[in-house]
C-alpha cells in the first residue's frame, strides 16, 4: 500500500512528514486513507494540544471543592450540600468568521453539550466576543451575526445568557474571536463520565443524522486563514437548537434514570474523537461499524462518516441490560437512536463497514501519546514595553470630548443591543442582569448564589504576557468579589496565533505561567478550557487574548452586593491600589492611538485583601464595582441608573485625565451610605487598605469638579442616551 | 411529482424582514430596487401521479400548515 | 384546585410556569405531555413559553397540530381556564383559539427586556386582581410579537373589550415609543369572547419572585386563583 502523492495528502492533512512517519511507526504499516483522516484530526492541534500540553501542566488544577479537573468533558466543583458546578469555556473562533451565524450558534451548541453529557442541567451561558471595529461593513456582519447566531440558539433550547464581554480592536478584524462559556448545575453523586466502564457493553449513536458538514472542522480550527476562505465554507456546520433542546431532555432522563454507563458529544472531529476518548479514558477499545451510523447524505465513505462534524450528536453506552429502556426515552423526544458497535478489551479502535474493517488503529496512540512539542520561543517584552510619563498625555483633549468619545465608543458604551438580544432570564434564575459587571444566577431549592464573569485584555497581554494575564486573573477575582463572592474555580480560552512562530509561542507561555501563577496565588483551581491557536490571517496575528472564566459563590441573598447605586447622598469611595497608570490603558489606545507603557506588578497581595475586605463587610456596603478598562469613569457607569448619578470631587493629587481614565490592578469602587461612613473607614484601616472618598451619589446628573471648579456636567438623561446609543447608532442604519 | 410552495405575506401586512433588504440595497447602491417582499418556498416531493390531485393535496398543506391565512398567502406550482 | 403545563417538544418556560404554580402560589400543578389528551383534571391549562418545534415554520405553526390542542379546544369550548404565555400565545393564535397572528419584531431582533403594560380590561378571570388602568412591570422575550390582525378583527376585539394589555410607559401613558415590537394598537395580550383563553406576550412567571426584580406577574396568578374560588 501507500500513497501515491504523500506529500500532498500529507498537506491536505495537516500533517507532518515526521508525523507520518510516526504513525507508520505505530500501525508497523502504511495507513490507509481512513486511518490518515482519523490520525490528521486526533492529531490536530484542536484535538491534541500538541503544541500546548507542556505548559498547559503548569496551571494549578487542583483544590478542596474539585470534583473533576482537566481532561473531561468539563470541570466539575463542589458548591455544598450535595450540588455541584459544572462549566467550561470554548471557542468556536475559525468557524464564527466564515459563517457567523452558524459559527456562533454551533458554538453554542457544542459547549451546552459539553455539558449536559455531564449530566448536569446548563443553567448559564456567558459569551467573550471580541471583533474588528464597528466602523468597517465587515466587522459589523460579523458583529450581527454572531449576536443573532448566539440569540438564535441560545434562547431556543432554553439556556440563559447571562453575561460575557464585547470589545472592538482591529487586531480582531479578520479573526473574531467567540468565546462561550457555559455552567450547568447537578447534585454530586449525579455527576456522568465518558468513560467505558464494562467489556461488551452496547454503544449507541443518537440525535441528528450524519452530513458531510464540517469535515476537516478540527483542522481547520489548527491552521491559518488565507483568502481561499470561499473553498472552506462547505466546512461549515449547521446548528439545529430543537434537536439539541430534545437531546438535553432525553439525556438528563436517560441519565437520571440509570440507563446510561457513559457518555460523550461529538464535538470537534466528530465521531472518532468521542469513540477514541470514551475508550481511552476508560482503558477500554471501542469498535464500531459505521454503515449502521444514521446518515444524512448518500454515498457517504467511512472516512466521511467517522470526520464529519454534524452537530447535536451524541455516543451513549447503555448499562448493560438497560438498552431498551434507552431507547424508549430517545424515542419518547422523537429521536434516532441506534446501536452501532461495543466497548472491547482489546485497548484499539476498531472501525467496521458491514464486514470489513476499514480502520484499526491503538487507541493510545490517538490520545495520550500523540505527538507533543515543546516549540522555540521568544520573551517579546523586551520589545513591546517602555516607558511612558502619564505627565505627557493630559491637557490636549477637554474632559468633555473625552467623556463624550468614551460614552460613543462601543467598547465602552452600554450592550443592550448585545444583551437584550439574548433570553438572559429564562429558567427563572438570573438575580443580576447582564451588563452590570459579573452575572448572579441563584439555584432554586438552595440558598446559594453562583457569580460568574468571563474577562480578557489583549492590549495588556499583548504588552507584556505575564503580568497582563495576572492582571486578568487579578480583575475577575475582583469581578467575584465585588458580588461578594468566594471563587470556587476557574476554566481558560486561550486564544492566539500561529504556535509556530517563536514570538506566539512566547506570548502564550508567558501568559500560561501568569495565569497560572496568579491562580495560585488566589488558590483558585483551573478545572479545564481550551486552546485555540492560528487566530491570523494572512501572517498577521490576533492580539494575544487568554480569556479566564471564573465561578464564585454567596451563601444567602443577604450577602450579594450589586453594583447600582441605592439612594441619594451615599457617599462614593476608592479602595485598594491607587495607583493609576496609562500603560496599556484604553484611554491613551483611543486618543493617542497607541498601546504602549510598562505595566506595573500585579499587587496580588492588595488584591486579595480587597476581596477579604468586601466579604467580609457585606453588610457596610451599599453597591460595588472593581475598576479595569477604562479606570474609575468606565467602572462607575456600572452604578448608573435611571434615577441616580454622581457628583465626584477628583483629589488634586491626581490629573483629572489619569483619575478618569488611568487604569490599575486592584482597586475597586464602593458606595456606603452615610451613616456607615465611620465604621467603614475604620474597618479599612483595620485591613491597612488605602482608600479614598471621592463623591456621592445624586439624583438626576453627573458632575465632576476639581479644585472647587466644575469640568464636566451633564443631565443623567442625556449621558445614559449617548451611552445606551453608542452600538445602535452603528447598528441600526 | 415534485412541487414548489411559495409562501409570502399578503400585500396589507407589514413585512419589516422586506423592509429591512430593500433599504440595505439601496444603500448599497441597488436604486433601481424599489420593493422588496420577504417569503417562503418549501420544495416538496409527493407520491401522486395525478397532477389534479397533487395539486389539491398541496394546496390542502399550504393552507394548513405552510402558510397562516391570516398574514400569508401562498402558490402552488409543479415542477416536475 | 389543580393546575397543568402543557410540555411541547421545544416549550423552554415550562419548568417556570411550573415552579411559580406550584411553589409560589402553591397550587398543585402538573405537565402535560403534548400527547396528552385528558384534560378534565385541570382548572388551568397553560400553554408557556418556548420554541415548540423549534418554531421553524412560524412560532406556535406545528405545535397547534399536538395531540393535546384538540382537547385544549374542547376544554376551552367547555368554558376552562386556558393561558399562553408568549410561545402559547402564538399556539392559541395559530389555532385560531384567538384572533391575528405573530410577525417578526419590527426591529428584527429577539428582544428580552422588562416592559410595562397597562391593564385595559380587569373583568377577566387573569385580572380581577388590578386595579383599573394599573400598570405592570413584566419581561418580554420573543422574535415574533409583533401582533397583527385584519381591520375587521381588531374592531371586533377592541369593541368587545378583549384587549387586555397593551404596552405603556411607567404611567400608564401608550403610544409607539414604548411599543418594543411594533404591534398593531400596542396590543400586549387579548382574550377570547368568552373571557376563558387568554394570550399574553410577556413572561408573567419571570416576575413573581422579588428575587428576580419584580412580582407583578403574581396579579395576574393570583386573579386566576380569585376566579376559581369564587367559582366554587
Amino acid at each position: 500500500m501507500g500513497f501515491e502523492n504523500l506529500d500532498k495528502i500529507l498537506e491536505e492533512h495537516n500533517l507532518t512528514k515526521s508525523e507520518y512517519e510516526r504513525i507508520v511507526e505505530i500501525l508497523g504499516r502504511e495507513p490507509n486513507i481512513t486511518e490518515l483522516g482519523v490520525f490528521s484530526v486526533m492529531w490536530s492541534e484542536h484535538c491534541s494540544y500538541k503544541s500546548s500540553r507542556i505548559h498547559l501542566k503548569k496551571l494549578p488544577t487542583k483544590g478542596k471543592r474539585v470534583v473533576q479537573g482537566p481532561g473531561e468533558n468539563a470541570g466539575v466543583v463542589d458548591i455544598g450540600d450535595g450540588y455541584v458546578a459544572v462549566f467550561k469555556i470554548e471557542s468556536h473562533n475559525h468557524p464564527s468568521f466564515i459563517e457567523p451565524y452558524q459559527g456562533a450558534a454551533t458554538g453554542v451548541g457544542g459547549i451546552l453539550r459539553d455539558i449536559f453529557t455531564m449530566g448536569a442541567r446548563p443553567v448559564a451561558v456567558m459569551d467573550s466576543l471580541r471583533f474588528g471595529s464597528l466602523e468597517k461593513p465587515l466587522n459589523r456582519q460579523i458583529f450581527k451575526g454572531v449576536v443573532a447566531g448566539i440569540s438564535g440558539y441560545g434562547n431556543s433550547v432554553g439556556v440563559p445568557t447571562v453575561g460575557g464581554e464585547t470589545c472592538f480592536d482591529d487586531s480582531f478584524t479578520y479573526n473574531p474571536l467567540v468565546n462561550v462559556f457555559c455552567l450547568g448545575i447537578t447534585k454530586k453523586d449525579k455527576v456522568f463520565y465518558a468513560r467505558a466502564k464494562h467489556v461488551g457493553a452496547k454503544v449507541f449513536y443518537a440525535g441528528a443524522k450524519t452530513g458531510r458538514d464540517g469535515i476537516h472542522g478540527a483542522t481547520m480550527a489548527s491552521a491559518e486563514f488565507d483568502d481561499s476562505l470561499e473553498e472552506k465554507r462547505p466546512n461549515v456546520q449547521v446548528g439545529d437548537p430543537f434537536k439539541e433542546k430534545l437531546l438535553i431532555e432525553a439525556c438528563l432522563e436517560a441519565m437520571d434514570k440509570g440507563v446510561v454507563s457513559s457518555i460523550q458529544d461529538m464535538g470537534a472531529a466528530g465521531l472518532t474523537s468521542s469513540s477514541v476518548e470514551m475508550a481511552d479514558r476508560g482503558g477500554k477499545g471501542i469498535e464500531i461499524d459505521v454503515s449502521k451510523v444514521p446518515q444524512r447524505e448518500e454515498g457517504m465513505t467511512p472516512y466521511e462518516i467517522l470526520l464529519s462534524e454534524s452537530q447535536e450528536r451524541m455516543l451513549i453506552v447503555a448499562e448493560p441490560g438497560r438498552e431498551n429502556e434507552l431507547k424508549k426515552i430517545f424515542n419518547k423526544w422523537d429521536l434516532d437512536i441506534v446501536e452501532i458497535g461495543q466497548i472491547t478489551d482489546s485497548g484499539k479502535f476498531v472501525v467496521r463497514e458491514k464486514e470489513k474493517i476499514v480502520a484499526e488503529i491503538p487507541v493510545s496512540s490517538l490520545t495520550s501519546s500523540a505527538p507533543k512539542y515543546d516549540r522555540p520561543y521568544l520573551n517579546i517584552v523586551k520589545s513591546r514595553e517602555k516607558e511612558i510619563d502619564n505627565n505627557d498625555y493630559i491637557g490636549k483633549f477637554s474632559i468633555e470630548k473625552i467623556i463624550n468619545g468614551f460614552l460613543d465608543d462601543p467598547n465602552i458604551g452600554k450592550k443592550n443591543w448585545v444583551f437584550e438580544q439574548y433570553d438572559h432570564m429564562v429558567q427563572t434564575n438570573t438575580v443580576v442582569y447582564p451588563g452590570r459587571g459579573a452575572a448572579v444566577i441563584r439555584i432554586k431549592g438552595t440558598d446559594k448564589f453562583l457569580t460568574m464573569t468571563v474577562d480578557g485584555n489583549p492590549d495588556y497581554v499583548y504588552l507584556n504576557p505575564y503580568e497582563g494575564t495576572k492582571r486578568i486573573v487579578a480583575e475577575s477575582y475582583l469581578n467575584i468579589s465585588v458580588t461578594g463572592a468566594e471563587p470556587v474555580g476557574a476554566t481558560n480560552c486561550l486564544n492566539f496565533g500561529n504556535p509556530e512562530k517563536p514570538e506566539i509561542m512566547g506570548e502564550f507561555k508567558y501568559a500560561v505561567e501568569g495565569m497560572g501563577d496568579a491562580s495560585k496565588f488566589f488558590e483558585i483551581p483551573i478545572t479545564g478550557g481550551n486552546v485555540s491557536f492560528y487566530n491570523e490571517t494572512n501572517g498577521a496575528a490576533i492580539k494575544p487574548t487568554p480569556v479566564y472564566g471564573l465561578v464564585g459563590i454567596v451563601e444567602g441573598e443577604d450577602n450579594i452586593i450589586t453594583s447600582n447605586f441605592k439612594d441619594e447622598g451615599d457617599l462614593i469611595y476608592l479602595v485598594g491600589n491607587l495607583k493609576p497608570d496609562f500603560s496599556g490603558s484604553f484611554y491613551l489606545k483611543k486618543y493617542y492611538k497607541r498601546v504602549e507603557g510598562v505595566l506595573k506588578k500585579t499587587p496580588l497581595e492588595i488584591v486579595k485583601k480587597v476581596g477579604t475586605f468586601l466579604r467580609e463587610n457585606v453588610k457596610l456596603i451599599k453597591a460595588a464595582n472593581d475598576v479595569s478598562q477604562g479606570g474609575v469613569f468606565v467602572s462607575l457607569l456600572d452604578f448608573i441608573t435611571d434615577r441616580f448619578g454622581y457628583f465626584l470631587q477628583i483629589p488634586e493629587v491626581f490629573s483629572p485625565e489619569l483619575f478618569l481614565f488611568g487604569e490599575t490592578a486592584g482597586m475597586v469602587i464602593v458606595s456606603i451610605s452615610s451613616e456607615n461612613q465611620y465604621n467603614f473607614e475604620k474597618k479599612l484601616r483595620e485591613f491597612s487598605l488605602d482608600f479614598r472618598k471621592i463623591g456621592a451619589v445624586v439624583s438626576e446628573s453627573i458632575k465632576i469638579e476639581m479644585l472647587n471648579k466644575i469640568i464636566y456636567v451633564s443631565s443623567l438623561k442625556s449621558f445614559i442616551k449617548r451611552y445606551e446609543n453608542a452600538i445602535p447608532k452603528r447598528m441600526e442604519v | 411529482m415534485k412541487a414548489k410552495i411559495t409562501v409570502k405575506l399578503k400585500d396589507i401586512v407589514l413585512d419589516p424582514q422586506g423592509n429591512t433588504i430593500l433599504h440595505s440595497l439601496n444603500e448599497m447602491g441597488y436604486e433601481k430596487i424599489t420593493k422588496v417582499r420577504q417569503g417562503k418556498v418549501f420544495f416538496v416531493e409527493l407520491e401522486e401521479t395525478s397532477k389534479e390531485k397533487a395539486r389539491a393535496l398541496l394546496k390542502e398543506i399550504a393552507h394548513k400548515v405552510l402558510s397562516n391565512p391570516v398574514i400569508e398567502t401562498y402558490e402552488v406550482e409543479i415542477i416536475g | 384546585m389543580k393546575f397543568g403545563v402543557v410540555v411541547f417538544p421545544g416549550s423552554n418556560c415550562d419548568y417556570d410556569t411550573y415552579h411559580v404554580l406550584n411553589n409560589v402560589m402553591g397550587v398543585p400543578t402538573s405537565f402535560i405531555w403534548h400527547k396528552d389528551t385528558v384534560l378534565s383534571d385541570y382548572d388551568l391549562i397553560v400553554l408557556p413559553g418556548g420554541f415548540s418545534y423549534g418554531d421553524y415554520l412560524r412560532s406556535g405553526a406545528i405545535a397547534r397540530f399536538s395531540p393535546v390542542m384538540n382537547a385544549v379546544k374542547e376544554y376551552s369550548e367547555k368554558g376552562g381556564l386556558v393561558l399562553g404565555i408568549c410561545n402559547g400565545f402564538q399556539v392559541l393564535l395559530e389555532s385560531g383559539l384567538l384572533k391575528g397572528a405573530m410577525l417578526r419584531n419590527r426591529n428584527l431582533h429577539f428582544i428580552c427586556k422588562h416592559v410595562y403594560i397597562k391593564v385595559r380590561n380587569i373583568n377577566t378571570p387573569f385580572t380581577n386582581a388590578l386595579k383599573e388602568g394599573q400598570v405592570l412591570r413584566i419581561p418580554i422575550a420573543h422574535a415574533d410579537g409583533n401582533y397583527f390582525a385584519s381591520e375587521e378583527d381588531l374592531k371586533n376585539i377592541g369593541a368587545n373589550n378583549q384587549i387586555v394589555f397593551q404596552y405603556s410607559d411607567n404611567n400608564g401613558k401608550i403610544n409607539d415609543s414604548v411599543n418594543p415590537n411594533g404591534s398593531l394598537l400596542n396590543i400586549a395580550a387579548i382574550i377570547n369572547e368568552n373571557g376563558n383563553v387568554l394570550g399574553m406576550m410577556p413572561h408573567p412567571e419571570r416576575a413573581s419572585e422579588k428575587i428576580l426584580g419584580s412580582t407583578d406577574g403574581k396579579y395576574i396568578f393570583k386573579s386566576i386563583i380569585n376566579y376559581l374560588k369564587n367559582r366554587r
